[in-house]
């Protein structure tokens, strides 16, 4: 199979969505003229001008806003947050707006709406641009969210996204961006990925790792060493979507080794797997041979330093020396 | 506020008024009047306890809504704040589904997940009925996006209160609108105080709150509310403005509402005279003014000004009756209409777990 980068495959994805249906827009600050400022949409202001392709001032709130007043009357806006760690300026249109319109109204309106950007620590750019809200607006009803880690998944859940009617946030990564990946090619069809399925990226039998995002890479990373310097053969569960939340697939893996270590990037308080680590003692507490451990950023805002950045998120070394504690 | 009222002009004599007939006048009437008799019923059963939340009163700023918002056609479109039961009404919504909303019940307009504050009919191009403050009026710029991009001739009435002309969003949504060109009217319905804080005391402004909208380079005007003739002309001429030349505008009306804040403003009272409310009530009334407009132009007689008020109020009484007698929600429907996927029961409604009780 081809591969390509993580980038380019959400790129493809925006394209065919752009070429499927005439309602869909891309919109977002420098995403048009100045081809994105991490190149996600290069070249697609070229090829389908300034109505489906839109440039926005520095205006986060106005902007979202606009876009789901938009997707209330029918129009698919695809709006990109140059960096998730900018949702704090635009938090009511993301959180009232988007997400209890549809409640508030009896089910009247609705907000076919992705919002997408990179949301991850690890590029030395300090606190307020390294935010990993993807529990957060999981903990808001009405709100959809996904976070891929792979090439093929990030162009495969945005596709689904964007087809989606209700709205899907999407936590994209600026470290897995330049990542390449297998991709079905175009011509095999349309390559969807739904939501709330998870996808097991390493069968193990030991200990079951559960991540989302670049948690997952690193923890496949880690399973290497833990493979071939201690023989445990640890099984990674890849979340993909938040919420929707795949229990069924965090169940069965946990019966099937009955030892896990939930890998998150976000912060210990309230983050996903603090949720996930609940669900499993909810369901699947008499399966457990050892107490669920694990691996999220320290607990402090991020540090800037480029020197112990690594440390403070979960690294594969941190992922190791959690999987020794429960075997 | 008042002082800010323009010296009046005679706007009967304008086009979009000169072809009124006496039935619409009528009609402008029966509107306002079905507006005022809706808010009182509802009143009197908020102060019995009947619903819950708050009640914002549009009492006194009928001619706004009435007045505007009888201008739209079919590509127009309204989205406004929580005082908004006479945009609701304005815009065609019946009383029967607007007072089980305020109730609570299943039969409301949102099934009762909304409440008063949350009045919405999408198949009347009516948007809501919004809690925060100028939290809509992007909303309203996206609307306005919606009816550009499909290259419809519309527009969109964004309404907002003098409290929400100081909020950030307010001021993105006019740089967008101005930027983008935008089919989008924002209509500040100045009643003079955000909650209990006056005007002078909340804004910084030069002349008057709508000249904000020159640093954007956009239109704007200034309008007595108390006159329905030239809430509709001047309103009007900035529809066109938005639905020809896709430009938007900025209009303050001059309004003035009799009770507080909220019906829970323990205030009310206190930050304002009563010598100034019982002014405007015998002075400025829209709906006094406008009928004895009618009066004068021979469109009615008292009577019969009387025999429709009549009417609005018997409408406004039987439905509290078909509110109360309307069932509550049940304690299930509470999951509905969070996902539409969920609802409609599709593949991805039924995929993985979006709802998380035990």
């Amino acid at each position: 199979m081809r591969e390509i980068l993580y980038r380019h495959a959400i790129r493809e994805a925006l394209d065919e969505e752009l070429a499927r249906d005439e309602k869909v827009v891309v919109m977002g600050e420098e995403v048009a003229q100045y081809n994105g400022a991490y190149k996600v949409t290069e070249g697609l202001w070229d090829k389908w001008g300034s109505k489906r392709i839109v440039d926005t001032p520095i205006s986060e709130a106005g902007f979202i806003g606009m876009g789901i007043g938009a997707s209330m009357l029918g129009i698919r806006p695809v709006m990109e947050l140059m960096f998730w760690s900018f949702h704090s300026v635009a938090f009511d249109q993301l959180v009232n707006n988007a997400a209890c319109v549809r409640y508030m109204s009896g089910g009247l309106c609705n907000v076919p709406i992705v919002m997408r950007g990179p949301a991850n620590g690890g590029t030395a750019v300090g606190a307020t641009h390294s935010h990993c809200p993807e529990g957060l607006f999981a903990a808001f009803p009405g709100l959809k969210v996904c976070a891929p880690a792979t090439p093929a998944d990030a162009k495969g859940l945005m596709k689904t996204a964007i087809r989606d009617n209700d709205p899907v946030y999407i936590m994209e990564n600026t470290l897995l961006y330049g990542t390449s990946g297998p991709v079905p090619d175009p011509s095999e069809g349309d390559h969807l990925v739904p939501l709330g399925k998870a996808d097991i990226k390493r069968e193990g039998t030991d200990v079951s790792l559960i991540a989302h995002g670049r948690s997952v890479i690193r923890s496949l990373e880690a399973t290497e060493t833990l493979q071939s310097e201690h023989g445990i053969n640890c099984e990674v569960l890849d979340l993909r979507s938040i919420r929707p939340l795949d229990q069924q697939a965090i169940l069965d893996t946990v019966m099937k080794t009955n030892r896990v270590v939930l890998v998150d990037e976000s912060k210990p308080f309230s983050g996903v797997s603090a949720t996930v680590a609940t669900l499993i003692q909810e369901h699947a507490f008499d399966y457990l041979d050892a107490p669920v451990k694990r691996v999220c950023a320290l607990d402090a805002p991020a540090i800037y330093s480029p020197f112990v950045e690594d440390e403070q998120l979960p690294n594969p070394r941190r992922i190791i020396e959690q999987v020794l504690t429960v075997v | 506020m008042i002082e800010n009222t323009p010296t009046s002009l005679d706007f009967s004599e304008s086009k979009i008024n000169q072809d009124l007939t006496p039935e619409d006048k009528i009609e402008f009437f029966r509107g306002m009047a079905r507006i005022r008799r809706f808010e009182q019923t509802a009143l009197k059963f908020y102060n019995k306890g009947m619903m819950g939340g708050f009640l914002h009163l549009y009492i006194g700023q009928e001619s706004v809504a009435a007045g505007t918002l009888g201008l739209c056609k079919e590509n127009d479109h309204a989205i406004t704040a929580y005082r908004c039961h006479g945009h609701a009404l304005s815009m065609g919504m019946d009383m029967n589904s607007c007072m089980a909303e305020l109730y609570g019940k299943a039969t409301g307009a949102a099934k009762g997940k909304g409440g008063s504050m949350h009045l919405f009919d999408p198949s009347k191009n009516f948007w809501g009925g919004h809690g925060i403050v100028a939290g809509q009026t992007p909303l309203g710029l996206g609307l306005a996006y919606g009816v550009k991009y499909q290259e419809l001739e519309g527009c969109c009435l964004c309404y907002l209160g003098d409290g929400a002309i100081n909020q950030g969003v307010f001021h993105e949504s006019l740089n967008l609108a101005a930027l983008f060109e935008l089919p989008v009217i924002y209509i500040i319905e100045n009643n003079g105080y955000s909650m209990g804080t006056s005007q002078s005391r909340s804004s910084s402004y030069k002349n008057c709150l709508a000249q904000r909208a020159e640093a954007y380079d956009m239109d704007w005007d200034l309008v007595n509310g108390e006159d329905l003739y030239e809430v509709r002309a001047k309103t009007h001429i900035a529809m066109e403005r938005a639905r020809k030349e896709s430009k938007p505008t900025v209009l303050e009306i001059a309004t003035y509402r009799y009770y507080g804040h909220s019906v829970a403003d323990a205030n009310a009272k206190k930050y304002r005279t009563p010598e100034e409310i019982e002014n405007y009530k015998t002075y400025h009334d829209p709906i006094r003014l406008w009928r004895r407009r009618l009066i004068e132009e021979g469109v009615f007689t008292d009577a019969e000004a009387d025999a429709i008020d009549k009417e609005a109020k018997v409408e406004a009484d039987q439905s509290a009756v078909f509110a109360e007698q309307s069932p509550p929600p049940t304690v299930e429907s509470i999951f509905d209409d969070v996902y539409w996927e969920t609802d409609n029961n599709t593949e991805a409604g039924n995929t993985g777990r979006h709802f998380f009780n035990d």
